[in-house]
């Protein structure tokens, strides 16, 4: 039900994000989605690829510190107010989100999103419920 | 084995100090009469040999700097013909001209003498396997160590500093089962253990004895906990002899210096005024054995206090505190002092970082600003910025909680603060004043 996110700490300093692009790319590594969350010291980048199992362990070996997380990748309706209907929901039943990107996705009339909540089981329990459509790990790495 | 001279270490303090004054007076005769510079600075104070009379008439005698001995650069305050000399060591260099010391053939016995006691102390004996990972050549660590094991018929693997992953495959091989190098050397190894895939229970290591750079109470800790052993502090200084000088007995409380061969003192450094038992201040020595370099209150700079009581271990040797710092390596800002040994102890105490650190003085607009990187660890990490925001913030309050100024917690990447094999770097300052 969960997606591996791979984390990687980046300090503020040119080349980095190339270097983790290079390291991936050397082992084949496709790159889903990504996202970077920065302050004027650091940045975290947060990853969905086909192997993060492989991607974490190249990337350690690369020198990087690097972590797993579990997020949540839901597919919601690709027109005006389709990310609202399920922000509404999981605001309705209080859950927080941490932070959220969305993803470049290939299915039509989809529009797809990262989610890491405090609550993972609560909210897909939750998501599921009101018919949202949660993407499978195999789904996602696959795309 | 618990003693290597148990005769000389456990001897009753009034027995102890007859010794001293008898080899006192004898050295500070040596030194006016060989010695034109002690001879010269003598006539100045109006001092003649004869004044020293009793241990407290050291007080009278001239302080020595390592000024003193560039100015005399390279044989000039040796007190024997160079024919006599027979080893040579010498410092780097890297802050003006490298101070050179020279030791005769009784030197270097008594060096071997005082680092077998060392040794002994640490747990070795004769069936000992002793990996020497001090540097050889120039610097004393290496050999002063060799000599001492060499000495107590351990059997000594002289593979110097370097090579960290075939140090690791020799220490598995060979069994070693006493480790001498720096502590963050020890901690390199440590890291580049897990990163071969060595499990600790691979070693016979049983114990270490560390220096050559400050280390803290915690820092121990994480090399006990990592390589499984006992690890001793040790101390010594190439001007005096070189490693040997103290050392740790099994109960870890202070170290005890070898008092039948080096006089201690501790002084205000700002005033030279000699202080009390258990007061902090700068460490200066009179070595009252040594024959080709004999120095007359030599100015350590290394900060730390003496405590007199008998040890639970039956030594009697007076035994000074780990260096807090040193003189000058001691960072002043905004008026207050600052050891890098103080930041150290802050980090391991949150128990979330690896001690590894840099501190970067800077003076911006006339004030001074510390900034503090820490090396962000798997263990520390979190794919949550206000987490890390988090932990930063923490480790700045606690730092300035012990130091009292405000500072500059910077995360920085794994690997990215500079790994040293000897001495890690841990100031850089900036300022230009």
């Amino acid at each position: 039900m969960y997606v591996k996110q791979i984390s990687v700490f980046l300090e503020n300093k040119s080349g980095r994000l190339a270097e983790v692009t290079s390291v991936l790319g050397k082992h084949e590594i496709d790159i889903s989605a990504l996202s970077i969350a920065d302050t004027t010291d650091f940045g975290i980048l947060r990853l969905i690829v086909n192997k993060p199992d492989l991607a974490l362990q190249v990337l350690k070996e690369n020198g990087f510190t690097v972590s797993a997380t579990d997020v949540i990748a839901i597919a919601v309706e690709d027109k005006p107010g389709g990310l609202a209907k399920v922000l509404d929901i999981l605001y309705k039943n209080d859950i927080g989100i941490e932070y959220m990107y969305a993803f470049v996705g290939k299915v039509a009339d989809e529009a797809l999103v990262i989610l890491k909540v405090e609550n993972a089981e609560e909210a897909v329990n939750i998501l599921k419920e009101n018919g949202v459509k949660i993407l499978s790990a195999d789904e996602v790495y696959s795309l | 084995m618990r003693y290597w001279d148990e005769h000389m270490e456990c001897m009753d303090r009034s027995t102890l100090q007859e010794i001293q004054l008898k080899r006192l007076i004898e050295t500070v005769k040596r030194v006016y009469t060989s010695v034109p510079y002690y001879r010269n600075k003598m006539q100045k104070l109006g001092l003649i040999p004869e004044d020293i009379k009793d241990l407290n008439d050291l007080q009278k005698l001239p302080f020595t700097t390592k000024q003193d001995l560039r100015d005399n650069y390279p044989y000039g305050l040796f007190a024997v013909p160079l024919s006599e000399i027979v080893r040579i060591h010498a410092s780097s260099g890297t802050t003006g001209k490298p101070t050179v010391v020279g030791y005769t053939k009784h030197d270097i016995g008594i060096w071997s003498e005082v680092m077998a006691r060392t040794l002994v102390a640490a747990g070795a004996d004769k069936h000992s396997f002793v990996q020497i990972a001090y540097g050889y050549g120039l610097f004393t660590g290496g050999l002063g160590v060799h000599y001492g094991a060499e000495r107590i018929g351990a059997s000594v693997i002289p593979i110097s500093s370097g090579n960290t992953k075939r140090q690791i495959q020799l220490m598995v091989d060979f069994g070693t089962t006493l480790l001498a190098c720096t502590p963050s050397y020890a901690l390199y190894l440590a890291e580049t253990m897990e990163e071969m895939g060595v499990d600790k229970s691979q070693l016979k290591l049983k114990s270490g004895v560390f220096r050559a750079e400050p280390w803290s109470e915690n820092m121990r800790k994480e090399i006990e906990s990592k390589l499984n052993i006992k690890a001793y502090d040790i101390y010594g200084l190439s001007e005096i002899i070189g490693p040997g000088v103290a050392y740790e007995c099994e109960y870890q409380c202070g170290m005890h210096i070898n008092e039948d061969h080096f006089l201690p003192e501790i002084i205000n450094p700002e005033t030279g005024e000699v202080l009390g038992e258990g007061e902090y201040g700068e460490l200066v020595f009179t070595t009252i054995t040594k024959e080709g370099l004999p120095l007359i209150r030599y100015r350590t700079r290394d900060i730390t206090a003496l405590h007199y009581e008998k040890c639970r271990c039956g030594r009697t040797f007076v035994r000074m505190e780990k260096v807090i710092g040193r003189t000058d390596d001691m960072i002043i800002i905004r008026g207050v002092n600052v050891f890098p040994s103080q930041i150290e102890s802050v980090l391991l105490e949150l128990g979330e970082v690896e001690p590894h650190y840099q501190l970067i003085v800077d003076r911006v607009n006339n004030l001074d600003v510390l900034e503090v990187l820490v090396e962000v660890s798997e263990r520390m990490f979190s794919d949550e910025v206000k987490k890390l925001e988090q932990l930063e913030k923490k480790i700045t309050k606690a730092i300035e909680d012990t130091l009292g100024i405000s500072v500059k917690v910077r995360l920085v990447e794994p690997k990215t603060i500079e790994r040293s094999e000897g001495k890690a770097k841990r100031v850089i300052d900036r300022r230009k004043i």
